[in-house]
């Protein structure tokens, strides 16, 4: 205990002897051009230039093969890698088309298989599109099918709202393109996940880059996969896959590894042989962490759908993009609802169907056994005479029981514009008041703070820190990530970053543990708190920046609060988890030596919760960070804003890429540095 | 070391049937070198030399044989290597160095696949953890090696549905795991272990993880199953009392050395090492000892009382009315002929002798 508590000083005596020096240095160091105390030369100035000159090698000069080209009916030569991404974007671009198809008609997929001038000389070979009627009749009946009336009633509930906003369209258009993104996440993420598992060599390689894969903003992802996949659906489904297998990689990895040894064996003496085993016993047993993987997977699909939009992907994400384009709150809120209750509806479906139950006792009669079955195939008869019967009611015009098309359902923009409108006359001179305040009073202040840091002072408070926390092993891995970045032109922009990020994050911890800590008082109130970061956890985080744009217009305020809101999710689950995790055994110790409300919070719920809490925390500044760039949407001058230019620039590639790794160096070395804080106080307490 | 020799001589004498299992110097060595140095040294164990160089011994050259119908009770405290043996003999683990013989045959030589065969159709298993698929009922968990054979599952869900029966779990047909007691689910996992109709059973602490009462009630019904099944078995457990009562031949181990095999009433009578003796000494023996373990031979007949007992009876059992009577007691055989003779003497030796004398557990 003793020598604990001498540590412990001794740590906060560190800190204060860096902190020192650390201003001492900032204070000493004359902000001048070429001195290297100040700013690093940018030695990997030349690196994008390299990554893109590389790219363009072998995507379209490497391995020249002779290929016959159907159009032109003659041999051409081209590189292999683009005939082999072209063949790859085909196929995918083919699924997906094939689905949404099945939903919207069209003819697309009948052209794969003969020609344009086929369809040209016999107008009836096209793909009819379902009535909507049909397809959320079915989705209904799947919903009562697998977890009964509520299930059902939410999916009707869903489905009704899409078709009468007018949104059918492009909801089925995003839903063509997750149908085929997620299925292949998870496929990828689960046999990743189950060769990491089965060698620990692969394991040791895939971490890191999972790592790095996690902590890259998705905007750097997108200029890659233009340069090999082009601009379109597939590409924009690419973009998703590549972003939402890590989690998947992650947590099929986590639970293939808690399996416990004793059921293994029990598969084994069963004589199972290896796919048996795999298939029938680990894959099941594991199957909790692997249904939060797929959970993951389909709120990234989601996430991506708005992002996938910049690279051509259809549907709700393209016209919410448009609608904050063009400042059109009320639309752009009821597509974002759109997006939320899709995903919503197949996190629900997917899980229910996970946990399905076979009766085997069912001695049942073809009619009943098949009966969800024939329910759908009743609705298909229905919808169809529906149909029929619609387009004599609505003679001219739209038969809205068959198609609704876009923008022609009922809309309640205007009642949201207005309210907009109203709040801008009403409110304006207030929230611009505030607005100023926060911009001329804290944040360029704190901005030029950052801006005036010497880089030499900047690395010894981080590697100090990282030394203090995790010795030298710990100072050099974080004293690495923020070389390269230094050595990149950057460096100002990373501030910028860093700086947003950091006031994010310390109002979001602030409101997290406040709210956490009331909230944990009380069973009911954990459950519902834990409930609203649940939900809001499914809504993509585009969906976050259409409030803020209406209360505060473009400004960089409305970043940092939608930022803040977006960050004080994982912030307020993180302490009510870590307080109500506090052993009952050592509230009852607590209750017997006579603690009061505010002595139990100080003295044992807090100590004990506070690791726990800086996970918690260490989320929140990924989280922040992931919300930061995307705020260059609004317009920002960070790294965010830098990525989002390399977009449309034809060698954004090198650019993007650096950007990315940016900004994952940054949350890496947060995330290193708190973790492995986090790591030693757990196990000091006996909590790990 | 005073293992493989003693224990050949009287329990499996009026066997004749050769071994079920077969284990021959039986190693488990863990340690990062001691593949290396055994590839070097031939695959002979230099004991001291691998010691040495760090390895450690989970077992060390284990020898015994369990015959047809043969109930063998591995006990030993933690980490005396007991489960490690029962996993060598299981296949789970890699065997260092020894040979192990499944009803004649070379278990350690065999390919995956005949090892998958003889698991599928000659072993069970139950595991102190229960082991259970968490995403299967009750009928499907035991079902599950059936279907892992191949059986459609009409016909596994069938048997499964007999062996629910069998194990007294009838009503929780459609139960998940996780809704049953720890009772209960071991007799999921001895219903699975046995839906096969496997020759060889291996039970891994099956019991321990249960309530005292629970677990006395469950061995009851072992008792009960193996009565009816004739299983060969090799029981693992940590508890001396669970060993006596179930085994017909008791394995004490300790740090991976066989240090006794021998029958509960010899174990007790004669422990062979000081470590086994501090079980025994505190063990009740007129609950272990029976009639013909403690029988003096046959002198005069017509001295003895009208009184008879059986020679399989359990002391304990018979105390009170052998005490009782003034004149020796006759000790009968199955065909109640007259084998030997019980007097109130050496029953009040059991009751209060030596080892009474010194503990006095004994009522």
């Amino acid at each position: 205990m003793a020598m604990n508590r001498i540590s412990l000083h001794s740590k906060s005596t560190q800190f204060a002897a860096l902190l020192v020096v650390f201003i001492v240095l900032c204070l000493s160091i004359d902000p001048t051009e070429n001195s290297i105390l100040w700013r690093l030369p940018a030695l990997l100035a030349g690196v994008p230039a390299m990554v893109n000159n590389s790219v363009e090698f072998v995507m379209f000069e490497w391995m020249p093969i002779e290929i016959y080209n159907v159009e032109i009916e003659e041999y051409e030569e081209t590189a292999l890698v683009k005939e082999i991404t072209r063949s790859f974007s085909g196929a995918l671009l083919f699924c997906i088309q094939f689905i949404r198809e099945i939903f919207l008609g069209g003819v697309k997929t009948i052209v794969a298989f003969t020609s344009w001038d086929y369809i040209r000389e016999n107008p009836w070979a096209q793909w009819p599109a379902l009535p909507w009627t049909v397809v959320a009749g079915c989705a209904v009946v799947l919903g009562y099918a697998l977890n009964g009336r509520w299930l059902a009633l939410l999916v009707a509930f869903s489905t009704i709202y899409v078709a009468v906003f007018g949104q059918w369209e492009p909801a089925m258009e995003t839903l063509s393109f997750v149908l085929i993104a997620a299925p292949l996440s998870v496929l990828l993420g689960l046999g990743l996940g189950i060769v990491a598992f089965k060698s620990e060599k692969t394991e040791a390689i895939l971490m890191p880059l999972l790592n790095v894969a996690q902590t890259m903003p998705h905007f750097s992802y997108l200029v890659p996969v233009t340069v090999f996949f082009g601009v379109g659906d597939h590409a924009g489904a690419i973009a998703t896959i590549i972003f939402a297998t890590p989690p998947m990689i992650r947590l099929s990895l986590l639970g293939l590894k808690a399996i416990s040894p004793e059921v293994m064996e029990a598969g084994m003496m069963n004589g199972c042989n290896k796919v048996q085993l795999l298939f029938r016993v680990l894959i099941p047993t594991a199957r909790r962490n692997i249904l939060v993987g797929v959970n993951q997977v389909i709120m990234q699909c989601l996430a991506m759908a708005v992002i996938a939009s910049f690279i051509g992907a259809k549907g709700l994400g393209f016209n919410l993009l448009l609608a904050l384009n063009q400042l059109r709150i009320g639309q752009a809120l009821e597509l974002g609802i759109c997006i939320v209750l899709i995903a919503v509806v197949l996190d629900k479906l997917s899980l229910s169907w996970a946990n399905k139950q076979v009766d085997y006792f069912a001695d049942l009669s073809f009619v009943e056994r098949n009966k969800y079955a024939l329910m759908m195939l009743v609705v298909l008869l229905a919808g169809v005479v529906l149909a029929y019967l619609g387009s004599f009611i609505f003679k001219d015009g739209i038969n809205y029981l068959y198609a609704i098309p876009h923008n022609k359902g009922i809309t309640t923009e205007n009642f949201w514009q207005s309210g907009v409108d109203w709040m801008v006359d009403n409110w304006y001179s207030g929230l611009q008041g505030f607005n100023t305040a926060l911009i001329v009073h804290i944040l360029i202040p704190m901005k030029n703070a950052y801006l005036s840091m010497p880089v030499s002072a900047t690395f010894l408070l981080v590697m100090g820190v990282g030394f203090i926390i995790g010795g030298v092993r710990s100072a050099l891995t974080v004293g690495g990530f923020l070389l390269f970045i230094a050595l990149t032109e950057w460096w100002d922009r990373a501030l910028i970053t860093a700086y947003m990020t950091t006031f994010a994050v310390i109002v979001s911890v602030i409101i997290g543990t406040v709210v956490g800590s009331l909230c944990a008082r009380s069973g009911l109130a954990t459950k519902i708190v834990l409930l609203v970061c649940d939900t809001l956890q499914t809504f993509p985080s585009f969906i976050y920046l259409i409030p803020v744009i209406m209360l505060f217009g473009v400004t960089d305020t409305s970043v940092l609060i939608a930022v803040i809101i977006y960050a004080t999710i994982p912030a307020t689950r993180y302490t009510v988890e870590g307080l109500r995790n506090v052993p009952e055994s050592l509230q009852d110790a607590g209750s017997m030596s006579g603690v009061n409300h505010l002595q139990r919070l100080i003295n044992i719920e807090l100590p004990l919760a506070f690791p726990h809490m800086m996970l918690g925390i260490n989320q929140t500044v990924v989280f922040a960070l992931f919300m930061v760039i995307i705020g260059a949407m609004i317009g920002t001058d960070d790294l965010g804003q830098y990525i989002l230019k390399s977009l449309s620039d034809k060698n954004g590639i090198g650019n993007g890429l650096m950007l990315g790794l940016c900004v994952a160096f940054i949350g890496l070395a947060v995330d290193h540095l708190i973790n492995r804080w986090a790591k030693d106080r757990k196990t000091a307490l006996g909590l790990a | 070391m005073t293992n493989g020799t003693s224990n050949t001589i009287d329990a499996s004498a009026d066997q004749d049937l050769h071994p079920v299992i077969k284990c021959d110097s039986v190693y488990k060595i863990f340690g990062e070198f001691s593949q290396s140095m055994l590839r070097d040294s031939n695959g002979n164990v230099d004991v001291k030399t691998l010691k040495e160089a760090g390895c450690i011994f989970g077992v060390n050259s284990a020898s015994f044989e369990v015959s047809k119908g043969e109930m063998l009770v591995i006990m030993g405290l933690s980490g005396s290597g007991k489960s490690t043996l029962l996993r060598c003999v299981s296949r789970l683990t890699d065997t260092t160095a020894g040979r192990i013989f499944i009803e004649g045959e070379d278990l350690l030589t065999m390919n995956p696949k005949e090892l998958i065969e003889l698991r599928r159709n000659k072993m069970g298993m139950v595991f102190q953890s229960f082991a259970l698929l968490p995403h299967k009922t009750v009928l499907e968990n035991i079902a599950f090696p059936l279907q892992m054979k191949g059986v459609s599952t009409k016909d596994s869900i069938q048997r499964a549905a007999a062996m629910v029966e069998l194990t007294s779990l009838g009503g929780r047909e459609n139960y998940f795991p996780r809704q049953l007691s720890g009772g209960q689910q071991q007799r999921v996992g001895i219903a699975r272990s046995l839906a096969v109709e496997p020759d060889i059973w291996f039970l891994d602490e099956p019991f321990s993880a249960l309530d005292p009462l629970i677990r006395k009630e469950m061995q009851d019904e072992f008792l009960r199953l193996q009565e009816m099944l004739h299983k060969t078995i090799l029981f693992v457990t940590h508890d001396f009392d669970e060993a006596l009562r179930l085994a017909d031949r008791i394995v004490i181990m300790k740090d991976g050395i066989i240090e006794q095999i021998d029958t509960p009433a010899n174990i007790v009578l004669n422990p062979s090492t000081e470590y086994v003796a501090k079980f025994t000494n505190e063990v009740p023996r007129e609950k272990v000892l029976n009639c013909g373990n403690v029988m003096e031979e046959v002198g005069d007949i017509s001295d003895l009382s009208d009184l008879r007992v059986p020679r399989k009876a359990v002391i304990e059992t018979v105390a009170e009315a052998v005490l009782n009577e003034t004149k020796p007691v006759g000790v009968v055989n199955d065909n109640n002929e007259i084998v030997g003779v019980l007097n109130s003497k050496s029953i009040i030796h059991i009751l209060f002798g030596e080892s009474g004398a010194k503990s006095p557990v004994s009522g």
